[in-house]
């Protein structure tokens, strides 16, 4: 055979593989409404920057008549490419030939692209498309989730991983998502449970859609699995790519600096958004917005726990994470979700070098048997954790109220932090005001004729006394009292002067933190 | 007619403006604390309030079916009689009288799937 001959066997070959799994198969996937595996991969990555691997990689399974099946792929589709320039190793399950079920093969092809992620120090994407274990391969299905699980878990930390939702993600599948950093879920698209409809219908009697037992609404408002929500696919890939342009390649580098732009001061005029009154609220994102480079934020969880605000912004051109109380929604209080979802987002930004910049408003802890009987304890304890065990530079402002733990909680010097800021309207003491003085005076409140109004004069006194900065700068507890217009410029010089930050902690294998 | 017309148009974008306004409630987070201006989540507004239990109203512990019922309604048990079989996960569960007591009520019967804290027999 000529070489020429070859290579049309080889074109030919190609194609068939590029087939998937066939016409009706895609004409299925597209009337759920979703773009195939291939298409995804190509819309997601820079144009013609994709390239595939393990194209003709074929399963062994022999029982129950699979000797005779050809699955192109295995059912995923691997391969790098680049985003906005940055090289990125994925995987996409390929819904289309066998349900994107997973076997043994499929397995070994993504924990091959997953090793290559974590040998060339790039950031992994998987998009899971998949009805499940392929119940065929026995045993070696399962052994091929472990196998991506453990890998998930040794690269935590190391190259940043992102999970992309479309479709079914089922039983063990879902906990590659759940070990990853970033999971992307897409309206009537994506499903991640562990047990589905059916059986908690047969076991329960209870009758539950997919849409409502684990739909793309319900991890992204509900469990907190989900971190970014989509209308559709294009939308969610936009998403991707912007998150890419926040954060580094890998925990040895720093995110790639962007050209530096001022706020948009005219839209978030930065002194006119918090109100003096410590119980009005406001929306915390303004602050954020009226401090950042173009006023951009990328919030993450924005529908989970929204009492605490996360995310990403720059400033200068460098990225930076923003943790936030939100008095807009439960008056910003730290709760089981708040707790969680904050101390995970300290503990990425630490891992990637990304410095942490905390605006702090807050009354304390929510009251209530179900949060105290849900733990808030072990959950509140992980922020107290994650901001002590944070190397990276950490920057706190106080915007308005800082009482009690939640003071503490929130990123205080006694965690640590590098600089703590407090604007003229901050209140940091024990606790509220009207709270502080009814125990401080309760005799004296008691024993008036008219205990009403000697309650309102001693809750004037107090707040007098101690509810500003300058109680805890006569401490150097804060480092600095700042008006709020000059935030911006004391962020950018506390992270220039951080830049070569040494934190050195003892060593040991890793500590136990409250999971 | 066209004055009617608009006015109910004006008057639907006032009550669709009225919906899309933020609805503030007020949390109170500290004994006489101040009462803060905020949004409440669904959760919240959902949370599941407390109730002391009731050691006389005997609750499912896990989900699953009621296979067999031991006892009828009147009778007399001793701590540690077999109450039921509640087959959940694949296992036949024994579920034993956790006191004294006479059988007051049985909210269940066999072959019934039961939620977890699903109340199925009260003592007295």
């Amino acid at each position: 055979m000529s070489l020429k001959r070859k290579i049309l066997e080889l074109q030919k070959k190609r194609e068939k593989v590029l087939q998937g799994g066939g016409e009706k198969a895609i004409e299925k996937q597209v009337a759920m409404g979703k773009m195939t595996a291939r298409e995804r991969i190509i819309t997601l990555l820079d144009e013609n920057s994709f390239h595939e691997y393990d194209l003709f990689v074929e399963h062994e399974a022999r029982d129950f008549g699979m000797a005779t099946k050809v699955l192109h792929g295995d059912g995923v589709i691997t391969g790098t490419g680049t985003i906005f320039g940055a090289p990125i190793c994925i995987y996409a399950q390929d819904f289309t030939v066998a349900g994107g079920s997973l076997g043994l093969m499929h397995a070994r092809k993504i924990t091959k692209i997953m090793d290559h992620a974590m040998k060339m120090r790039v950031p992994i994407i998987g998009i899971n498309d998949s009805g499940g274990a392929r119940i065929q391969e026995g045993v070696n299905s399962l052994a091929g989730y472990g196998e991506i699980f453990y890998r998930n878990t040794t690269a935590s930390g190391v190259i940043p991983q992102i999970s992309v939702i479309l479709g079914p993600c089922a039983g063990g599948a879902v906990y590659s998502p759940a070990l990853t950093d970033f999971v992307f879920v897409v309206d009537k698209i994506s499903k991640m449970f562990i047990t589905g409809p059916e059986v908690i219908k047969t076991v329960l009697g209870e009758e539950i859609s997919m849409e409502d037992l684990g739909g793309a609404r319900v991890h992204s408002e509900t469990t907190g699995n989900a971190h970014f929500y989509a209308e559709s696919e294009i939308e969610c890939f936009d998403q991707i790519k912007e998150l890419i342009t926040y954060i580094p390649w890998n925990n040895s580098k720093k995110a790639q600096p962007f050209e530096a732009k001022e706020p948009k001061i005219d839209r978030y005029k930065i002194d006119e958004i918090v109100p003096g009154n410590p119980k009005e609220p406001y929306d915390v994102r303004d602050v954020v917005r009226a401090i950042t480079d173009d006023s951009d934020f990328l919030e993450i969880q924005e529908l989970w726990a929204s009492n605490m605000v996360i995310g990403f912004g720059r400033i200068d051109g460098q990225t930076v994470g923003f943790v936030c109380n939100q008095p807009l929604v439960l008056a910003g209080v730290l709760d089981v979700d708040s707790s969680c979802k904050a101390a995970r987002f300290i503990r990425y930004c630490d891992s990637f070098n990304i410095p942490i910049i905390t605006l702090v408003d807050l009354p304390g802890y929510l009251p209530g048997v179900d949060q105290e009987h849900a733990g808030v304890i072990r959950h509140g304890a992980k922020v107290l954790y994650a901001y002590s065990e944070a190397t990276v530079p950490k920057i706190t402002v106080i915007l308005r109220k800082a009482y009690g733990g939640g003071y503490i909680a929130m990123n205080s010097r006694h965690l640590n932090a590098d600089f703590v800021f407090a604007w003229p309207g901050a209140e940091i003491a024990v606790m509220g005001p009207e709270g502080a003085a009814n125990i401080i005076f309760r005799k004296e409140i008691m024993a008036a004729e008219d205990p009403e109004k000697i309650r309102k004069q001693k809750v004037k006194e107090y707040k007098e006394k101690f509810a500003n900065p300058y109680v805890a700068a006569a401490k150097g507890y804060v480092d600095s009292v700042i008006e709020p217009e000059e935030t911006r410029k004391m962020l950018l010089h506390a992270l220039e002067v951080s830049q070569n930050k040494v934190d050195r902690k003892p060593i040991k294998k890793h500590g136990i933190p409250p999971f | 007619m066209a004055t009617k017309e608009n006015a109910e148009n004006n008057a639907s974008k006032a009550n669709k403006e009225e919906a899309q306004k933020p609805r503030f409630s007020s949390l109170v987070i500290q004994e006489q604390g101040a009462k803060y201006k905020t949004l409440l989540t669904e959760k919240y507004k959902n949370r599941k309030i407390w109730e002391q239990p009731d050691v006389r109203k005997i609750k499912s512990l896990i989900p699953g079916t009621v296979i067999k019922v031991y006892v009828e309604e009147g009778q007399k048990v001793k701590e540690g009689d077999l109450m039921m079989i509640l087959e959940a996960m694949k296992m036949k569960n024994k579920i034993y009288f956790p006191m004294d007591g006479t059988v007051k009520k049985i909210y269940v019967t066999e072959e019934e799937k039961v939620p977890k804290d699903h109340l199925m027999i009260e003592l007295e």
